[in-house]
């Protein structure tokens, strides 16, 4: 079992005949996900070709959705036309969008969650690096792959990462994978701040899954999406749980790189979100080296085995 | 994107937010035509810097105070000419301070009661919210934190917009009444709609006041924009004054590179804002201390890494560089090489520490190695923040 997505979900692309789009589904198609259509609106009826693979593109993710039962949607559409995008997949039924893209206006977004508001969709992003379920096969493939994590360091096993950044997951999963500990489904929610899912909606999913041993939850500045994930943690979840907080030495007010990463006061601040991490029971990675290291201590005190 | 306090206030009268009548002036020859604008009387002389903390401050020259009342129109003239052209240090803005490129002269209102007044968004609930308070020209954190009964929210659903029960909640829990509750209920209304058309991502008003007649004034103002919409803003984007902006950070945005300087002696380049703050921390877990945070995206292309050690070296506190590149999709080997040139081009001198990781690193450390340059090679992020850390110790 894995979180959120199988190996056998279907994912239709949105955006697969641009650049981004087209090169990210072609490394899904060859980690061994269903990439069963693409959507661009006028390109309907031409195919995506890569390899022996030939994707059928439609006008419209509903369109999409009717001929090949698609349930999950990777958006890769440009920022001004991203959250049309989104609100299309939601209202073709779809289980979950996943929103790659960089740079969606705040106000867009504001207004895509609240028409979201009451939706059975998921929204995951926007600005996030994906989901991975790794597979059995070679460089973890045979799994699903939505985004643009690389596939090939994760490795099919038993640990659920959660996090906003996406080099810092990969950094995390390296670790993992280097140690031979793999991954039930590793999770970007992406560095917004204004974004579908949080932390605490991917603790609860991971907390109910049986295969998900452990757990990786690694957060930013800004805003108090990990202090209210630990928070629960502390009161519902017994698994080994590892947190890391980037940021402790970012300058207040200033924006790093991730629109969401910036310093708004007291609470929000690296410090403080690792002082709510001990509190709750969360071993702390003192490095972003040690976060894998820091699972294996929780996990021994606990007496849990990841592999 | 920050713009200045005139450019705010001319933004508030377009939307009908009552503001001083006011002029600026950019000379000094330009203060006599900009004084003939308002009338005989106390008049407010304002440096415009995009940094808080004005009054407070105080110029390299001695001058004290970047924002003076003046008795009369005859006293600003001098007052401005103190400010014009020099350079105003605060609290905000670091101790180089900023110059003063433009003066703004406004109407000195008579204040019967200052307020404060802010909207932005709510991340908890992913919904603008309306911030007002009755401690009005006092630093909202203090107000926060010592007195938050002082200090009310109202949270705008962003699907109906703001509601006219809230407003008259929020000029209730300010305690207004009678005419100024009613100059008040059109400010909110407007500022709230000035918020969310131009996609502000901060609108602050401190002080708002009440005259002794029963207007309701915006006496400051404060205005920042999400970077993410001025596509659909090319009015905005006039606006901006590079002036404001850090040289580095404005050649770090042509190469796509998003840059912050600091005041530590160890330049980082990172590949991801997650990864790049890490990096950050990590330098200062080992002791050391971050020059800077530099994010070079998903790609650190060759022509990306020569920018982006360029505008390193720009900065003369740098006494060593940490690269840490997670090669997820790209090719470690491409990025070895890319760094290898730029290091080559720029001619560096400074230590360098090199931790790859990720898609063809064997062949990348390979090219490392090979490239006869004194780099050094760093295993794991641990690896290297300590070895750069003890090179430039």
């Amino acid at each position: 079992m894995a979180i959120l997505i199988t190996p056998s979900t279907k994912i239709l692309v949105q955006g697969i005949t641009g650049d981004f789009g087209g090169r990210h589904a072609k490394l899904s198609l060859d980690y061994g996900t269903q990439v069963v259509a693409g959507v661009t609106p006028g390109k309907g009826g031409l195919f995506f070709e890569h390899g022996t693979h030939k994707v059928p593109i439609f006008n419209s993710v509903a369109d999409a959705v009717k001929a090949t039962g698609a349930t999950v949607s990777a958006v890769f559409v440009p920022p001004p036309f991203a959250a049309d995008a989104i609100l299309e997949g939601v209202d073709a039924g779809l289980d979950l969008v996943v929103a790659i893209t960089e740079g969606i206006p705040v106000r867009d977004m504001v207004r895509v969650k609240r028409a979201m508001a009451g939706s059975k969709t998921r929204l995951l992003g926007p600005n996030c690096p994906g989901v991975v379920t790794p597979g059995n096969g070679k460089d973890s493939s045979g799994g699903c792959r939505i985004g643009i994590a690389p596939g090939y360091i994760h490795k099919n096993g038993h640990v659920g990462v959660v996090s906003r950044s996406g080099t810092l997951t990969y950094e995390a999963v390296f670790q993992l994978t280097s140690k031979n500990i793999g991954q039930t489904t590793c999770v970007g929610i992406g560095g917004d701040p204004v974004n579908g899912t949080s932390h605490l909606d991917i603790i609860k999913l991971f907390n109910a899954d049986p295969e998900t041993h452990g757990i990786i939850l690694i957060g930013e500045i800004g805003g108090n999406a990990e202090v209210e994930a630990a928070r629960w943690i502390k009161e519902h979840c017994t698994k080994p749980v590892a947190g890391f907080i980037a940021g402790a030495t970012a300058p207040a007010g200033r924006r790093m790189g991730h629109a969401g990463a910036i310093v708004g006061g007291a609470e929000d601040t690296a410090a403080a979100k690792i002082a709510v991490f001990k509190e709750c029971g969360i071993e702390v990675a003192v490095t972003p080296s040690d976060m894998a290291d820091a699972l294996l201590r929780s996990a021994k005190s606990k007496g849990v085995t990841l592999t | 994107m920050n713009i200045h306090e005139y450019q705010a206030k001319a933004l508030f009268e377009k939307f009908g937010i009552a503001v001083p009548k006011g002029a600026t002036a950019t000379t000094p020859e330009a203060f006599i035509t900009a004084l003939a604008d308002l009338p005989e009387g106390p008049t407010m002389v304002k440096s415009q810097i995009h940094a808080g903390g004005r009054g407070k401050g105080t110029f390299t020259n001695g001058f004290k105070g970047g924002v003076k009342f003046c008795k009369t129109k005859h006293d600003a003239l001098e007052i401005a000419g103190k400010m014009l052209g020099n350079t105003l240090v605060t609290a905000q803005t670091g101790p180089a301070g900023r110059k003063v490129q433009t003066i703004y002269f406004t109407v000195a209102s008579e204040i019967k009661k200052e307020y404060y007044l802010a909207i932005l968004l709510d991340r908890n609930s992913s919904k603008p919210v309306i911030v007002a308070s009755t401690e009005g020209g006092m630093d909202i954190e203090t107000v926060a934190h010592d007195t938050p009964e002082k200090l009310f929210k109202v949270i705008v659903d962003p699907a109906y917009g703001l509601a006219d029960f809230q407003v008259r909640e929020l000029i209730t829990k300010l305690g207004l009444t009678g005419v100024e509750a009613k100059n008040a209920g059109k400010l909110i209304r407007n500022l709230y709609q000035c918020y969310w058309e131009t996609d502000a991502a901060m609108i602050e008003v401190n002080p708002l006041i009440t005259t002794p007649t029963g207007d309701v004034l915006a006496l400051d103002a404060k205005v920042s924009f999400d970077s993410n919409a001025l596509y659909r803003h090319p009015e905005i984007v006039a606006l901006r004054d590079l002036n404001e902006e850090d040289s580095k950070e404005i050649e770090a945005s042509k190469y796509s590179l998003s840059y912050i300087a600091l005041d530590g002696n160890i330049a980082c380049l990172v590949n991801g804002a997650g990864l790049a703050m890490s990096t950050m921390d990590i330098i200062q877990h080992f002791g050391g201390t971050p020059a800077n945070f530099l994010d070079v995206g998903g790609g650190a292309t060759k022509a990306q890494v020569i920018a982006a050690f360029k505008i390193i070296l720009g900065d003369k506190n740098v006494k060593g560089i940490l690269v840490n590149i997670f090669g997820g999709i790209m090719d470690c080997n491409v990025i070895a090489t890319g760094i290898v040139e730029a290091v080559k081009e720029v001619g560096l001198t400074l230590p360098l520490v090199v931790r790859l990781e990720g898609n063809n690193v064997v062949a990348g450390k390979a090219t490392l190695d090979a490239s006869g340059l004194a780099l050094i090679s760093g295993s794991t992020m641990a690896d290297a923040a300590q070895k750069i850390v003890k090179l430039v110790a």
